[in-house]
């Protein structure tokens, strides 16, 4: 991680000086954290966007009768996190989501778990509470039991206040929860006219699980196993960014050998998603040949995952310090094998794919996102990336074994579905060369750090390149090495609003191919 | 067109069939299967899936069960958007709070008679998530489980083999 103050940081410091918003630098291990006082908040905010600062995630912590807000802005790969403190006595904050689109779920979020209040936001509807719980009660304070109060049945959230659209000829379509697919819930609320989307609106929340609640007091070990079920399609992103948040706590460094078999199954974990959803894009629109040629190649890769690694989906093969399963030299073997014939396959299904005028006719111009609406909402991963954003955590902020290798990262303007189709078999392509120099690379040698407890109340990030995009995850240690914060921030929590930009004016059978083109994480958003 | 054709000719069928002796374990399942859906269901079930709160693992896996590997329709069983076409629910998840009434109306929604398989830990006993204020935990606390698949998630042959266990419960 990048402890060296860079040059932006520098002259950003001397700017928040002389506008009188006063910086208090603390150190804590991996991240520079700028403290400030509360009604700074929004100032903060509209000097950042000014120096072009990216808002990458927000959210709480509550110590005692204090409420510690965070959030965390990143430029040219250097991550700031920035913090105030606000009294329990008066839990008002200027918003950043005035400034910041991005942050604007973030705050609800923290508004509805902490009792914050974001004054000025510009929706403070409640976001992810329900009627799990009652109004004024928040459950990331401490008081609030685990097993809170809850009714025996709970109530479905009848009353929540949609944005309506009045006029002649307009409709609405509520879809969900429950959807028509083996696909996760959520709910979407449309305006039509005629087959075209006038307004999208989503309502999400619906699998928030107490994810943040129930990882306090946990062990490092039992904490990697939860972070893992955050979004499990993205479980060694996930479980990767906690225990690297945890590792750097303990200051424990991971042995090179460890580091890069979390290469390689992170970038096993790419592909196999990208392929699943290239067959599940083209599947959309009803080009059943390219879907069951992806779910064929999904599985042979996930059948090499269970003979190398015991697991599918990878499941529990990161742990704090290290990783739990070595690789043979026939395990590597087979890999690379694996990587021969894939490509063969891709080469030869691509052009087919290619050259399909009904797909083509499906695909390209449909779901456009603007790069100036991707760069307002954070846009993150393939779907930011498909739109000009230039972002890539394994490149940017480089953690090993990222550091030690070389390789592009793909960047479209296009912003179509057509482009987040052809920007995942490109990223296939990067993570097959990957994986490969990854190999290369592998020395004997230890796959686990042995573990050391942190200090009471060490703090830190963990940021990596899940396959979705950027995953960032803080952690603070309490006592005898239990957790007493865990914030995952998946990269679907900004790349969701992206959605409902996305599919306006386009065709209401289009929204699935729309939606998948985007797979956003539902379990990562909803916590 | 013609490479499209070239590919699916070269491809062959990847499904794996009862001949091929290595991975007959497959074919065994499938085939048992359709013995007890020939009598209990007249030759079919229609199976409404339902994800009540989980982290998505158990879903992707329940989809490969559609890929041309295991082909589960080739056996009766089949996958539809309405629960009021189901014979049988697919549950995953522990149960969220925000999902209890929606799985509830699900239930309710199907017609008799029904059953409800649980599929992965959370839905078997509340896995990773257990009960706090958002989650119900296992299945079975919020509608009646007939059985129950474990696994984190379970792979595409336990969830057949799971699938078996209801035939003959
Ligand atoms: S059983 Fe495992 S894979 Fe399935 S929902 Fe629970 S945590 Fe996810």
């Amino acid at each position: 991680m990048n402890h060296a103050q860079s040059d932006w940081t520098v002259d950003f410091l001397k700017q928040l000086n002389t506008t009188g918003c006063e910086v208090e630098q603390i150190d804590i291990a991996s991240t520079a954290l700028w403290q400030i006082e509360s009604n700074h908040w929004q100032q903060f905010a509209e000097l950042a966007l000014q120096q072009d600062l990216r808002w990458v995630a927000g959210w709480a912590e509550h110590i005692q009768d204090r409420f510690f807000i965070n959030a965390c802005f990143e430029k040219q790969g250097v991550y700031v996190l920035l913090r105030t403190i606000v009294n329990a006595a008066k839990l008002d904050l200027p918003s950043q989501a005035t400034v910041y689109p991005a942050a604007s779920r973030s705050e609800r979020h923290t508004q509805d778990m902490f009792g914050i209040n974001f004054i000025g936001h510009p929706d403070n509807r409640r976001w992810t509470r329900h009627k799990a719980w009652p109004k004024h009660s928040y459950p990331l304070h401490k008081d609030f039991p685990v097993q809170g109060t809850p009714e025996p049945i709970t109530l479905p959230d009848m009353d929540y206040p949609f944005i309506k659209a009045h006029g002649a000829g307009v409709y609405e379509i509520p879809v969900g929860p429950v959807h028509a697919g083996i696909i996760e819930p959520g709910h979407f609320r449309f305006q039509a006219v005629g087959e075209l989307i006038l307004n999208l609106e989503e309502r999400l929340g619906y699998v928030h699980k107490g994810i943040e609640k129930i990882a306090e007091g946990r062990t490092p070990e039992s904490l990697a196993r939860l972070a893992g079920r955050v979004s499990g399609d993205a479980t060694i992103g996930h479980c990767w960014a906690a225990c690297m948040a945890m590792e750097q706590a303990a200051g424990i460094e991971i042995p090179p050998r460890a580091a890069l078999i979390r290469g390689i199954l992170a970038e096993r974990e790419r592909v196999a998603n990208h392929l699943g959803d290239m067959g599940a894009i083209c599947n959309d629109v009803a080009f059943m040949f390219a879907q069951m040629q992806f779910t064929r190649l999904r599985e042979l890769w996930l059948r090499t995952n269970a003979k190398v690694f015991n697991h599918r989906l990878l499941m529990d093969r990161i742990i704090p310090g290290g990783v739990v399963c070595d690789l043979s030299d026939s395990s590597c073997a087979l890999i690379k094998q694996d990587i021969v014939q894939l490509r063969k396959e891709l080469s030869d299904i691509l052009p087919a794919v290619d050259l399909n005028s009904s797909l083509e006719d499906r695909l390209y111009t449909a779901g456009y996102l603007p790069p100036e609406t991707a760069a307002a909402f954070g846009t993150l991963g393939y779907v930011g990336r498909a739109s000009g954003q230039d972002k890539d955590v394994r490149r940017d902020a480089p953690y090993p074994p990222y550091d030690q290798v070389i390789f592009k990262v793909p960047v479209e303007t296009q912003g179509d579905v057509a482009s987040r189709f052809w920007m995942r078999y490109k990223e296939i392509k990067v993570a097959l060369k990957l994986i490969e120099q990854f190999i290369a690379h592998l020395a004997s040698g230890d796959i686990l750090a042995e573990w050391q407890t942190p200090p009471t109340g060490s703090e830190s990030l963990g940021m990596v390149e899940g396959w979705r995009g950027e995953i960032v995850t803080y952690i603070r240690f309490g006592a005898d090495n239990k957790i007493a914060r865990f914030y995952p921030r998946d990269p679907s929590i900004l790349n969701w609003p992206a959605l409902e930009r996305l599919v306006l004016d386009n065709i209401v059978p289009d929204f699935p191919v729309c939606n998948k083109s985007l797979n956003g994480s539902y379990s990562g958003n909803d916590l | 067109m013609l490479r499209l054709f070239k590919k699916i000719l070269t491809t062959g069928i990847v499904t794996e069939s009862f001949k091929t002796p290595k991975d007959d374990e497959l074919e065994q399942l499938g085939i048992e299967i359709k013995r007890h859906l020939d009598k209990e269901f007249s030759g079919s079930i229609a199976i409404r899936e339902v994800d009540a709160g989980s982290c998505n693992a158990c879903e992707l896996e329940i989809h490969a069960l559609n890929n041309p590997f295991y082909d589960i329709e080739r056996f009766g069983i089949h996958f539809v958007a309405s629960p009021r076409h189901a014979d049988v629910l697919l549950v995953t998840g522990p149960v969220s709070r925000h999902m209890q009434t929606a799985l509830l109306r699900t239930y309710e929604a199907t017609p008799n008679p029904k059953w409800v398989v649980a599929v992965g830990d959370c839905a078997a006993c509340g896995g990773e998530f257990g009960v706090s204020y958002a989650s119900c935990g296992a299945v079975s606390n919020v509608i009646p489980v007939d059985v129950a698949i474990p696994g984190c998630p379970p792979t595409p042959l336990a969830l057949m083999k799971g699938l078996l266990g209801l035939m003959k419960g």
